[in-house]
């Protein structure tokens, strides 16, 4: 039986939340929705909202740019689980046909997209960087390969919905609107076979006080840091630009800054005013991650260092004797 | 236990900046790159072994990948598996996760018995993350996805911690399960002498889409449901203005650089 593309209508956002919060990126994604329904004209903008008592959320949903709320909210949904609420999303999709599904790739949507895509047969693409509508009305979806050396344009063009996962800090979050717009409740019909899986302990950890992608300014060191003791002139530059610490890979291998701090291509995007580099080389898996910064100061001992080539700034010289004085020099203001 | 690995070979990541675009046709050209086995393909691999180790079973390990790629279960073979299996044929090409995952849990299904399937988070070239669920949906089993430990198998469950933002969770899950990890789950084990010896002797076997029972039209370009429409290579320079001399010079000009930037 062959899709009839014709029936499936409207751009979907799967809104994440967890214990009652709804996560940054829903916020961002339903930007990316609005823009893409304004070039499909003007498609319904759709959220899917489930968790268990946060109706309270929607009007948040229906304001940052949802015109309709499909809220599935019952007990067996609070904590996310694959198999539950891939059941729930799938069965909105079979019934209600929507054109487009973007989902956060952050752990939940990375796990739930795939899951889904299969489920209800149709193509998933990773990471966009950037959607657009071409002119034959399908979804281009421009995504990383090879850690970013390589970009590819992807096109799902017989199976609906089109679907697409966006890390956090891609988009950006439109002004809240008044709001207008609808909240349906879904039923949620779980089958017995989905309860495979159950949470036993959720544990969180101290969150930074200013994450990495709201900053204006990122201050991010590499393996050129060296040692534990020196990476605190990359923490002290961060604190007098009053900016966020970023890394590469090898500081989290080391364990100078944690997960959500790691910039790149398995990482964060980032897109602050100010970007500085200390002690990095430059790989392209940490340059796709920096590249919307609007301006990029490199600090690095080796003048053949890659990140020369990405930065607006070079300074060819050893952090340690650069770094103290920049942080003196920027107290004094 | 019968745990089986699913590994992704892929172009080696130190050759990277050999990839070039064919001017005519946008193909990508990476010939003359040997594929090897990612970080997450060994700890998947090694989490496999561990488990065998302490409860018994055999470990199968698994891709669906080109001919040459036997190179790379032979190097699995050698970690210690029990035995290879690659899927191979001209009509896989071009197959996009969802294609692939197909074909991987065609050849799963094939296999007598499994209990756990192992692979990594995601794989060093496209770096989707999607095989894994995706295999678990077509087997319907259920998944975990970034296994950052496997902290208890008994009772016909697992346990595991599993990596969130800002956290983790700890889930048990019913077998047979689907497992992906990251890089914290373990250090792979080096391929001994011995072990590179005793590969030879274990069996690797290809299977065909004739052997798997695939149609041309489920998998390779036709039977994926997304198209790569063009490939570009990004253009991410910057006109860099580039300050060598004295420490407190360079400190001058990167503190006026800065005010520009934050005001």
């Amino acid at each position: 039986m062959k899709t009839k593309l014709a029936d499936y209508k409207g751009i979907w956002v799967f809104a994440e939340q967890e214990e009652g919060c709804l996560a940054e990126i829903s916020l961002e994604l339903l930007s990316a929705a609005k823009a893409l329904a304004e070039k499909r004209n003007g498609a319904e903008v759709c959220a899917v909202l489930l968790g268990y008592k946060v109706e309270e959320l929607s009007n948040q949903l229906l304001a940052f740019g949802a015109d309709r709320v499909f809220l599935a909210d019952h007990a067996s949904l609070e904590k996310y689980l694959t198999l539950p609420y891939t059941r729930v999303v799938g069965q909105l999709i079979l019934e209600r046909k929507p054109e487009i599904l973007l989902l956060p790739a952050t752990s939940l949507g990375s796990d739930l997209a795939p899951r889904l895509a299969a489920r209800v047969k149709t193509g998933l693409s990773a990471h966009c960087t950037q959607l657009d509508i071409n002119e034959s009305g399908e979804l281009r979806q421009v995504v990383p390969a090879f850690g970013g050396k390589v970009m590819a344009t992807i096109l799902c063009q017989n199976h609906r919905p089109q679907m697409a996962t966006v890390r956090p800090g891609v988009f950006r979050r439109r002004k809240p609107q008044e709001i207008a717009g609808t909240i349906e409740n879904i039923p949620v019909e779980i089958k017995s076979e989905d309860f495979a899986q159950k949470v036993i302990e959720t544990h969180w950890e101290k969150r930074p006080v200013q994450s990495i992608e709201e900053a204006e300014v990122v201050v991010a060191g590499g393996a050129g840091i060296g040692n534990r003791q020196d990476w605190v002139w990359v923490e002290r530059l961060a604190e007098v630009l009053r900016g966020a610490v970023g890394g590469t890979r090898p500081p989290l291998d080391e364990g100078w800054i944690a997960e959500e701090q790691m910039i790149g291509q398995s990482g964060k995007t980032i897109r602050p005013k100010l970007y500085v580099g200390v002690g990095l080389s430059g790989v392209i898996q940490h340059i796709v991650g920096i590249q919307d910064a609007k301006v990029i100061i490199a600090i690095n001992h080796d003048p053949k260092a890659a990140i020369f080539q990405s930065a607006d700034l070079g300074a060819v010289a050893d952090f340690r004797k650069i770094v103290p004085l920049l942080v003196e020099a920027l107290k004094k203001k | 236990m019968n745990i089986v690995v699913c590994v992704k070979p892929a172009p080696d990541p130190k050759r990277w900046d050999t990839i070039q675009l064919d001017s005519i046709t946008k193909a990508l050209q990476r010939q003359g790159i040997p594929s090897v086995l990612g970080p997450l393909d060994k700890r998947a691999l090694e989490e496999g072994l561990c488990l065998k180790e302490k409860y018994g079973g055999k470990v199968a390990v698994m891709a669906m990948a080109p001919p040459s790629a036997k190179d790379n279960l032979m190097e699995a073979l050698a970690m210690g598996a029990d035995e290879g299996y690659l899927l191979s044929d001209p009509i896989f090409g071009g197959s996009d996760t969802w294609a692939t995952s197909l074909v991987l849990s065609r050849a799963i299904k094939k296999l007598e018995r499994y209990d756990l399937i192992f692979g990594g988070s995601y794989s060093l070239d496209g770096s989707t993350g999607h095989v894994g669920a995706q295999l678990a949906e077509f087997l319907a089993i259920p998944n975990v996805s970034q296994v950052a430990a496997v902290e208890n198998l008994e009772g016909g469950r697992v346990r595991t911690r599993c990596h969130k933002e800002f956290g983790y969770r700890i889930l048990e899950t019913n077998l047979p399960a689907l497992l992906t990890v990251t890089r914290e789950v373990n250090t792979p084990r080096f391929t001994s002498l011995l072990g590179v010896m005793e590969a030879e002797g274990k069996p690797l076997v290809t299977w065909t889409a004739v052997d798997l029972g695939i149609k041309a039209e489920e998998v390779g370009f036709k039977g994926s449901p997304t198209q790569t429409s063009d490939v570009f290579l990004p253009e991410m320079k910057r006109r860099s203005e580039i300050i060598t001399g004295e420490p407190e010079e360079i400190v001058k000009e990167i503190v006026q650089k800065i005010r520009q930037a934050i005001g």
